[in-house]
């Protein structure tokens, strides 16, 4: 079990009781003990060592830190541990399997949709949030999902391509499964 | 960033959250979407003692029309739920509008229509929709429910009226007078920004004729201001480009813009009136094809 308050608050905790929270992390069911201020991106990070989760602005602006939470986008910054409480949270180290990468990691690296990287994984995790809901995306309805998630690189043109990528290389498998072949 | 500390309570029914709210004396705050209280926590703008999340109170995510075409959001109804409604649209075109425009596509997926109204941001998008829409807010306390008018709810930038033991249950917006028409209008310089100039307009119609106007406006004014003149001028008239201009130009008498980084204030006036004649505009060209 975490027991983050220690790392970021050695001293006593001014009488506020620590609240067990169990989260399912990428499939896996975690339980750590946390302040109730303690930022859903912090016990992420620093709790569960899950770096792959960024935390940009810090104000709500930028979306880097995006996981999803029972399937939906949400800046973890901007959400408390003790609300992920007994809910499902997706972080970008839950996209790939162990044996490959998935298709909206595929598309990134195959069309260049990265530069410094930052925004990548909150990219990502909102991307597939889209396709899990539309999986035949127009280049407007990514633009328009992805409005929230900012690339200081201004790499937009080919993080564009990289879901429109993803989602061609993710329909023939979609309807296949459909066809239940 | 690090909120101060609090105590946390995650009520599963809205009496014990009232009940938490009374014990808290004043010191407590309702966690709902928490889209501006998280970010305000972490700057320390807000250091309340206990916040208490009612995001487990079930019951309290619907938006929904009665009977008589009033309609109904519950406290917890995201922004995102109203954007992808179905029965939005043809219904409450004003609110239709707004939704998409309400900050990102991720804090929308939190983000609550109610809590907007409650943190009473002078640039909230909302409030100027539910202005327009001569709405009302449900506040529940100890001593049962009250109605309290869009307009009487917000008493200054982030206030509002609520007792320190009532929880904004739900937003009302009345039954149109005829058919609902309408939309919002917003310039930003990117999303998620506040509004350089927003612009509600709601009005019925029964025939050619306006039966009821309502014109409100976000961003150029210490508050949402309420066009009430110009939404007035339009009521007992046919949609012209006579009528329309005139309430153009009294709401963006009515504005009370200033100059800053986003533009100049005779620049936001002017975007205020184009708005309102856009609006008003669109809403003839629909009724013209419809007919």
């Amino acid at each position: 079990m975490t027991t983050l308050y220690e790392e970021i608050r050695p001293e006593p905790h001014g009488g506020i009781p620590v609240r067990r929270v169990t989260i399912t992390v990428n499939g896996e069911k975690r339980v750590a003990e946390v302040e109730p201020r303690l930022l859903l991106a912090h016990l992420l990070r620093q709790g569960f060592k899950l770096t792959g989760t960024h935390t940009g602005c810090d104000t709500t602006n930028c979306g880097a830190c995006t996981v999803l939470v029972d399937g939906v986008p949400a800046k973890s910054c901007t959400m408390l541990a003790v609300q992920a409480d007994g809910h499902e949270v997706m972080t970008v180290e839950g996209l790939a399997s162990a044996s490959e990468l998935h298709p909206i990691q595929e598309g990134f690296k195959d069309e260049h949709g990265l530069q410094c990287g930052f925004c990548t994984p909150g990219m990502m995790l909102t991307a597939k949030a889209l396709l899990d809901e539309n999986p035949d995306p127009t280049e407007d309805e990514v633009r328009w999902a992805l409005s929230g998630n900012l690339c200081r690189c201004t790499g937009y043109q080919n993080i564009v391509k990289s879901v429109l990528w993803a989602a061609a290389k993710m329909r023939p498998a979609a309807a296949a499964d459909q066809d239940g072949s | 960033m690090y909120p101060s500390r609090f105590r946390y309570e995650a009520p599963q029914s809205l009496d014990h959250a009232i009940n938490l709210l009374h014990e808290g004396a004043g010191e407590a705050k309702v966690l709902a979407g928490g889209q501006s209280l998280i970010p305000l926590l972490k700057l320390r703008f807000a250091a309340p003692e206990l916040l208490v999340d009612i995001n487990n109170i079930s019951g309290l995510d619907y938006h929904r029309f009665e009977a008589d075409g009033t309609m109904r959001v519950g406290a917890l109804c995201r922004h995102a739920a109203l954007e992808r409604s179905s029965i939005l649209a043809s219904r409450a075109p004003t609110m239709a509008a707004a939704a998409p425009l309400i900050a990102d596509p991720i804090v929308r997926n939190r983000g609550t229509l109610v809590g907007s109204l409650c943190h009473a941001d002078p640039q909230g998008d909302w409030a100027s929709v539910v202005t327009a829409l001569g709405g009302h807010v449900v506040a529940l306390g100890p001593d049962g429910r009250r109605a309290i008018p869009i307009t009487e709810f917000v008493s200054g930038p982030f206030q509002n009226v609520l007792a320190i033991d009532e929880i904004a249950v739900e937003a009302v917006i009345p039954a149109p007078k005829g058919n609902a028409a309408g939309g919002y209008l917003k310039l930003e310089r990117r999303v998620g920004d506040f509004a350089t100039v927003g612009v509600a307009v709601a009005i019925d119609t029964s025939g050619n004729q306006v039966t009821r106007a309502g014109i409100a406006l976000t961003g150029v004014g210490g508050t949402t201001i309420e066009a009430a003149g110009a939404g007035q001028a339009l009521v007992g008239r046919p949609l012209t480009a006579d009528t329309i201009e005139r309430a153009a130009n009294l709401a963006a008498e009515a504005a009370k813009p200033r100059t800053d980084h986003r533009g100049s204030a005779e620049y936001k006036r002017h975007i205020v009136h184009t708005f309102v004649t856009r609006i008003l505009n669109r809403v003839t060209e629909t009724a013209d094809k419809a007919a």
